[in-house]
């Protein structure tokens, strides 16, 4: 019987301890609560606002400053697409250079309006020409705007990527 | 030096002067009832704000900050949105009941505001029964509720009505056991008489762990009786939708949020005024020189300064514990509150008649 009611009173004395610590948490956040809000006061600071690393806006395909990028046009990224918001138009060119016959991007089109950013094409690709970028204003007048080019007019290939 | 007593008296014997006593009664009543649906409106107004904006930095949030200063505007325009609204009434609800509850719940809320001492001489309705009357009045709010969830003809609404009910016959016990236990160490029901007592220190000091134990019982019961987190059973949105209030729009939604937050001023005022001395100052044993600078604090503003400390408490409260589903909810009261009062009860009794206290 006693070992019952020594049973019940630590019960609510362990209660009480779980609630104080819960309460410390929350106290802490009140207390340093100027510093450590995390909301943005989004229009008012669209200059600097600051976007998280892993924040998924869109997809781009990177260019470096000769105007090329790195997309070898294996369409990886338009197989693991679940939703088929990437389609890779290519073509057999001759290069210049070796004078061999040679697979080529010609059109990356991306679908803004059926991308759910799920990331799976950025996975995907070998060569790393892919990755989320973080602009997040995508609103337009018409819906065919949401359908963009990615490669840059007159863009090639990066030296050494096949390789 | 801050004594109402003399104020309000030159107002009565002015009217009474100028008018016949029947008249000059009825302008007096008149003049209270103002008086207190104007503080009414005004605790609810602050208090929404207040809720919201402490709430948000509890979750790393801002809360309202765009409309006036840091947002202190935002309750008045949306209180205006509320009037502005259409008063949707369900085609089969009981139309007669389904108006009277939200006046129900007001009359109960603003009728144990008017008991409540602000300083010396500020209070409305003066029994020799107060604490009591206010136990009894305080749970007629639960009748408000039941017809709401009644009358709406919603199954949300009627489980809502239903587990507070529940709640309320189950907590009203620890308010009352809580309440009681200070009654015997003040010896009285009135509230202004309970101050008094409090003048050479407050009770959750005198009182020693008994008053301590008391305070935070009578905290516990009573949040749950006022249907706040982390007991919001009645209101549950995450599985009732709205709860008691599902089928209430404009105006009559506004009374009954208004009402939840003029209880939570309540509960925390009546606490105030048995635990912690209500408008009295703060005074440290005989430190003549500390004491006189403590007096010099009007009474109504060290009134208001412990009522915000305590729902600043609730508030906290609320914010971080999680909601109890409603077995959770009984088998505190029944195995864990109920019983603690119970011993805290006989405790103090013992205390009492060995003559510790005070
Ligand atoms: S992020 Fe997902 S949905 Fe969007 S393009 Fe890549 S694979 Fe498709
Ligand atoms: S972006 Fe990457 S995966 Fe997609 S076609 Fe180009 S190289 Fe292949």
């Amino acid at each position: 019987m006693f070992r019952a009611i020594y049973e019940y009173f630590k019960e609510i004395l362990l209660a009480i301890r779980g609630l104080i610590n819960g309460m410390r948490i929350t106290g802490k956040y009140i207390a340093h609560a100027r510093k450590e809000i995390i909301t943005q006061e989004y229009p008012d600071n669209r200059d600097t606002l600051q976007m998280f690393d892993r924040f998924r806006g869109e997809v781009v395909l990177l260019h470096n400053e000769n105007n090329e990028h790195r997309c070898t046009g294996c369409s990886a990224c338009e197989v693991a697409c679940p939703n088929g918001s990437i389609e890779i138009i290519w073509a057999r060119r001759e290069d210049p250079e070796t004078g061999k016959k040679k697979k080529q991007i010609e059109t990356f089109v991306y679908h803004l309006s059926m991308c759910t950013m799920c990331n799976l094409c950025i996975l995907a690709c070998p060569t790393d020409a892919i990755k989320m970028g973080h602009d997040f204003e995508h609103a337009v007048f018409d819906r065919s705007q949401l359908t963009k080019v990615l490669n840059r007019p007159g863009s090639k290939l990066e030296k050494g990527v096949e390789e | 030096m801050y004594d109402f007593t003399t104020l309000v008296q030159s107002i009565g014997n002015f009217l009474h002067g100028q008018f016949s006593p029947g008249v000059a009664t009825a302008l007096e009543w008149t003049l209270v009832i103002l008086v207190y649906l104007a503080l009414y409106a005004i605790l609810g107004l602050v208090l929404v704000y207040v809720e919201r904006r402490v709430c948000a930095f509890f979750q790393l949030r801002l809360g309202p900050n765009r409309v006036g200063w840091a947002g202190t505007a935002q309750t008045v325009a949306d209180a205006l949105k509320l009037l502005l609204k259409e008063p949707v009434t369900v085609n089969k609800a009981d139309k007669l009941l389904y108006n009277l509850a939200p006046f129900i719940i007001t009359l109960a809320a603003l009728t144990v505001i008017s008991l409540v001492p602000f300083a010396k001489g500020l209070q409305a309705f003066d029994i020799n029964i107060g604490l009591l009357f206010i136990v009894a009045v305080s749970s007629l709010g639960v009748v408000g509720i039941l017809l709401a969830g009644w009358s709406s003809n919603n199954k949300y609404a009627l489980i809502g009505a239903m587990r507070s009910g529940a709640q309320i016959v189950s907590y009203e016990l620890s308010v009352g056991l809580s309440l009681l236990t200070m009654v015997l160490l003040t010896g009285t029901l009135q509230l202004s008489t309970i101050i008094e007592t409090q003048a050479n220190g407050w009770w959750i000091f005198k009182g020693h762990v008994p008053a301590i134990i008391a305070f935070f019982l009578y905290l516990t019961a009573s949040i749950a009786e006022i249907n706040r987190g982390p007991f919001d059973l009645p209101e549950a949105e995450s599985e009732l939708t709205a709860g008691f209030h599902t089928e209430y729009s404009g105006l009559k939604f506004a009374f009954f949020f208004l009402a939840e937050f003029v209880n939570m001023f309540t509960v925390a005022a009546i606490a105030t005024t048995v635990f912690l001395g209500g408008w009295m100052p703060f005074h440290l044993g005989d430190w003549a020189g500390f004491n006189a600078v403590m007096d010099f604090v009007p009474p109504i503003l060290w009134f208001f300064l412990k009522v915000s400390a305590v729902i600043f408490l609730m508030m906290w409260f609320k914010w971080t514990f999680p909601r109890l589903r409603i077995d959770q909810l009984l088998k505190l009261e029944w195995k864990y509150l109920m019983p603690l009062n119970l011993m805290n009860l006989v405790f103090t009794a013992i205390l009492v008649y060995l003559g510790w206290h005070g």
